[in-house]
């Protein structure tokens, strides 16, 4: 199997969209849609004569993702013409940075099949977002330019290439998607494109010295998309070089319908994008007050939540892991744990039910907390409700799938819908007692040694009693009149 | 002198004022304005669009806001006019150029805003050379401009239409930029008043870009007190340009008038080492005696890299300009030629849209930024400009400004430059430096050439923000030689 | 330094000029004269010298705007100008990518 000799070897370049509420240069709405050309102004227009006026959010985003992720922030950064021709380019450079980035290094690390990984970042830096291109918007077959992206301010985070298989690339993608989430910069949003890859793959030999050459993949707005597209372009590139060729630099398209790359690389000439310092925008310059302004406000991230979840309160990584998946999943469990009790078996109830129950009905709704109408006090109601046995898991289930669709209060639940169990040894007894002797026959066969006819037993005597019996109980109860 | 002359003939001061003690009305001063565009802009082609209505409506506002004690300004109800290389709103704006032929903005340059908040009225807009490329007018795409002193003549450039308008007596004052010297070269040639402020002191917003780092937006006029009244209610920082400066912008009138004693005046060395016409100099020497006859102190200066201005100069601004150009692409305003794709549509529309300047620039421009290029162009370019500012650091610690000529000629006859690009770049010499360390320059008249009896400007640079000296110094100059007689211009109209 | 119709055609291609053989050939003459002329900047020793990129000094910068939403154009005033247009978008000739 050749390609198991071979060494892919990649890097990933993201552009996350910022979580600001005006584009980077001007006070146009960043709001995802809408009608083309329905949030433009003469400066992200490129009208003849305007000019960019920076958003002070941007710089401070990019700092709380510099901060996050390790780097070093620089003092002066410098943003840069980026010229090429474009229709969805309106003033035909993009202004991003170049030679001085905003921030430089960093890390970011990832756990693969077990195992710790430290993936460096080579730099994060500042620059717009593009318009669009929309195909085919007349029947002669014209395309149409919509410029309400046009300006939307991006980071880009470049990392080195010290990815060295797909699970890690993916992993590398969900943890840096997370902490952007948790530092309220980006929304993570693959398919609406707000977080974006592109791919640096390249191959070599198993102990060569040298990187092969590298091809850049994009077009991959979805992790099955970029483990599909990550494998072919592998596979190959290793054919190319089993064939005794040599793996040609050029960029690359997916393509989801084929699960194949594609070559972009038109005839002519590479592209010379001659940059050069912004001319109309002086260096943004960061001070150690600004950064400290930020650092003192940044939130805990995922991996320092999870590790405290395990140390302080002994959940396991797995199910830590699951929890800090989204910030506001993870507030939102701090929250009811803290009004259901403390220590570590506390902590699992609450964190089965989390990862449980309220996952599944939260992904069936495709709702993130900040629409549930479940709050951590009623789920904390909720199990306190089954500690008490008021309520059998059953019943519990009931109540949250209802709480979760209307936002009752628990007990009003249990009541309205009759939920509440039935503890009381008197009256199981008396079911119990019922059943047994109208199930003559069965009780024989159980004595007999069908013990599966257990089943049978509780199934009935549940239905006496409406399905409210203490399981508990009614199980306890059979037994022992069974002479089990 | 008919009444019509004698409103025209009035200072942008005296007009205002003559507003507001209701001596006159904006009205007759707009009319006699637009009598005197059709009489002479026929020959002079300063205008490339005048909007009659816009501008009688707008006195007649002026007039209201007159009746009721309300006006805003010492320039309400004076007509003015601004180079064509400001948005204004709904009026074409076309930098000259072909590409832009028609084309309505949908909104105002501050500097523009800022003067119709005070009351002032725009009669039109001002000839120049494409996209504020040239020093002769030449490269209008429109028509040519000619110098009110004589016709077969250039106006200078770019700021031509701007420069002439204003000596042409068709209106009170002008807005134009400077990039290279586009406003002290016509300024000089025209024998007006013209002034680049220091960088960052006017704001650039809705000035269609050239160079970014070199534009500059200024007033032309016929007396200092004029230029500096135009600079006070332009100036100022705009929170639409982030290279405009926050610094607080300085009374210009306050001292205008302490006179030159005790200035200390440096004369570059190099500034007079030959390749001035000889008639030039003896007027630029004239003034420089009449300084030290004020009171003021010439102080021997040198600015050793004087001669490496234009090398830096002409590469740092085509590439920024090859940059700022490239939004001209036929997509969503201006002209488009339509063409079987896309990249034909850039190519055909830019071919046609350009004038052969603009063109030459972007290949320069691009060329000095290509890939290999960069370091060796560009770069060192920017650094060698690190050193020309250096030299006038150095120069203010000796004197307060710095004087010479503005051009090595008076104004040349139209087609004599037009066949060599670098001879037409080399008349930049003196002022070109100024732009690059991005200081405050000025061109006052210091009187008419013997031999061709054709206006001489003196060049004053300054301190960085330092306008207030540069305004006192050319007042007093001005004060001692007295006004420039008026062109001989269709007089009897 | 003379400028060769080739390096003339490429940075033509890089502008996206469509350039007449009269012009390559009058632009390869007037832009090798200016760029002898630019050669004498080599005169100068540059190597502990910064860059002047940005014009304005230090102190004299203006600070970043607050993230505030202001009103725009209207589609209607935004494609006022358009030389083509399609409902509210651009028009333009097929984009190949």
């Amino acid at each position: 199997m050749p390609v198991s000799d071979f060494q892919a070897v990649l890097g990933l370049e993201v552009h996350a969209q910022l979580l600001t509420r005006s584009k980077i240069f001007c006070g146009c709405s960043t709001e995802f849609g809408g009608e083309p050309n329905t949030h433009v102004c003469p400066v992200c227009l490129g009208l003849p004569g305007v000019l960019p006026v920076l958003n002070a959010k941007v710089v401070e985003m990019a700092i709380r993702a510099g901060l996050a992720l390790g780097c070093r922030l620089k003092e002066r950064s410098v943003f840069a013409r980026k010229n090429y021709f474009y229709p969805d380019l309106p003033k035909g450079y993009q202004t991003s940075q170049y030679e001085l980035p905003i921030c430089e290094g960093g890390t970011v690390e990832i756990t693969v099949g077990g195992e710790e990984k430290r993936i460096r970042l080579v730099r994060i830096h500042m620059e717009e977002d593009a318009g669009k291109n929309l195909h085919d918007v007349s029947p002669d077959g014209s395309s149409g330019v919509d410029l309400n992206r046009a300006g939307v301010p991006l980071l880009e985070i470049v990392s080195e290439p010290d990815l060295r298989s797909v699970d890690e690339a993916v992993e590398y993608l969900k943890s840096l998607r997370a902490i952007l989430m948790y530092l309220g910069v980006n929304d993570g949003n693959l398919q609406e494109g707000s977080f974006r890859c592109d791919a640096n793959v390249s191959v070599m030999r198993k102990g060569a010295e040298k990187y092969g050459t590298r091809c850049e993949i994009k077009n991959m707005n979805s992790f099955r998309f970029l483990r599909q597209a990550i494998d072919y372009e592998v596979r190959r590139q290793v054919g190319v070089i089993e064939e005794g060729g040599q793996v040609v630099q050029e960029t690359r398209l997916f393509d989801p319908d084929r699960g194949e790359t594609r070559s972009m690389r038109s005839k002519e000439e590479a592209h010379d994008y001659r940059y050069f310092p912004e001319p109309d925008l002086p260096p943004v310059l960061v001070s150690a007050a600004d950064v400290e302004r930020v650092r003192k406000e940044l939130p805990e991230l995922p991996r320092a939540r999870a590790a405290r979840y395990g140390r302080d309160l002994g959940l396991s990584a797995y199910d830590a892991g699951l929890l800090v998946a989204e910030r506001a999943v993870a507030e939102f469990f701090d929250a009811a744990l803290a009004a259901y009790g403390s220590g570590p078996e506390a902590a699992k109830k609450v964190a089965n039910w989390m990862n449980g129950e309220v996952a599944r009905l939260a992904n069936e709704r495709g709702e993130t907390p900040a629409t549930w109408k479940l709050s951590p006090g009623k789920l904390a109601a909720i199990l306190k409700l089954l500690d008490a046995q008021t309520i059998g898991g059953p019943g519990a289930k009931q109540v949250l799938e209802e709480v979760f669709a209307t936002g009752a209060e628990p007990d009003e639940v249990v009541k309205a819908k009759g939920l509440a169990q039935v503890s009381d040894t008197g009256a199981i007894e008396a079911a119990v007692d019922q059943v047994l002797a109208a199930s003559a026959a069965e009780v024989e066969r159980f004595r007999a040694g069908n013990k599966k006819l257990m089943g049978f037993f509780v199934g009935q005597v549940m239905k006496a009693m409406k399905g409210k019996g203490n399981p508990a109980v009614v199980n306890e109860l059979l037994k022992r009149k069974l002479g089990d | 002198m008919s009444a019509a002359a004698e409103l025209t003939g009035l200072s942008l001061r005296e007009a205002g004022a003559g507003v507001a003690a209701r001596a006159l009305s904006s009205r007759d001063l707009v009319e006699a304005a637009l009598a005197r565009i059709a009489a002479t802009d026929g020959e002079v082609g300063a205008f490339l669009e005048v909007g009659a209505e816009r501008a009688r409506a707008a006195a007649a506002l002026a007039d209201q806001r007159a009746a009721r004690g309300e006006l805003r300004s010492e320039l309400d109800g004076v007509p003015i006019a601004v180079k064509d290389l400001f948005a204004t709103k709904g009026v074409p704006t076309t930098a000259g150029s072909r590409i832009l032929e028609g084309w309505k903005p949908p909104y105002d340059a501050t500097v523009v805003e800022r003067l119709e908040a005070a009351g002032a009225v725009i009669v039109g807009k001002l000839n120049m050379d494409e996209f504020a490329m040239g020093s002769s007018n030449e490269n209008s795409a429109y028509k040519p401009c000619r110098n009110p002193w004589d016709l077969s003549r250039t106006p200078g450039g770019s700021s031509g239409g701007s420069a002439a308008s204003v000596a042409a007596r068709q209106v009170h004052g002008t807005l134009g930029t400077d990039t290279g010297g586009s406003i002290r070269l016509p300024a000089s040639f025209c024998g007006v008043v013209g002034l680049k402020p220091t960088y960052g002191r006017v704001s650039r917003y809705g000035v269609v870009a050239f160079a970014s780092s070199l534009d500059q937006v200024g007033p032309l006029a016929r007396t200092v007190e004029d230029a500096a009244l135009l600079l006070g209610r332009i100036a100022g920082h705009d929170p639409r340009d982030m290279t405009s400066s926050p610094r607080p912008v300085d009374d210009y009138l306050a001292r205008l008038e302490e006179g030159a004693a005790g200035l200390k005046i440096g004369v570059p060395r190099e500034w007079f080492q030959g390749g001035v016409d000889a008639g030039v100099e003896r007027s630029v020497r004239a003034a420089l005696a009449t300084y030290e006859k004020l009171g003021a102190k010439l102080v021997e200066i040198s600015l050793p890299h004087t001669k490496y201005g234009i090398a830096a100069y002409y590469l740092i601004a085509p590439a920024e300009a090859s940059s700022n150009l490239a939004r001209y692409d036929g997509v969503r305003f201006g002209l488009r030629c339509e063409a079987k794709g896309l990249k034909e549509m850039y190519a055909e529309t830019r071919e046609r849209g350009f004038g052969a300047e603009p063109k030459r620039r972007i290949m320069l421009g691009t060329y000095a930024l290509s890939a290999g290029y960069y370091d060796a162009y560009y770069l060192r370019a920017q650094k060698v400009r690190t050193l020309v500012r250096r030299d006038f650091d150095a120069a203010f610690e000796r004197c307060d400004v710095v004087a010479g000529p503005v051009a090595p000629t008076v104004a040349f006859p139209l087609g004599e430059k037009t066949q060599d690009p670098l001879q037409m770049y080399l008349a930049d010499v003196f002022t070109i430096t100024c732009n690059l360390a991005a200081l405050p320059g000025l061109s006052v008249p210091c009187g008419l050439e013997a031999a061709s009896g054709l206006p001489v400007g003196l060049q004053l640079v300054g301190r960085s923000f330092d306008e207030a000296t540069l305004l006192r110094a050319a007042r007093a100059l001005e004060r001692e030689v007295g006004a420039l007689p008026a062109p001989g211009l269709g007089e009897g109209a | 330094m003379a400028l060769s119709l080739e390096e003339v055609r490429r940075i033509a291609g890089l502008a996206r000029l469509r350039l007449s053989p009269e012009e390559e050939r009058r632009f390869a003459e007037q832009l090798s004269a200016i760029l002898d002329h630019v050669r004498q900047l080599e005169e100068l020793d540059v190597s502990a010298v910064e860059p002047m990129t940005h014009a304005l000094a230090a102190g004299e910068i203006p600070a970043p705007r607050p993230d505030e939403r202001r009103p725009g154009l209207s589609p209607q005033e935004a494609l006022a100008a358009a030389p083509a247009r399609e409902g509210t978008c651009f028009k333009v000739p097929r984009i190949i990518e």
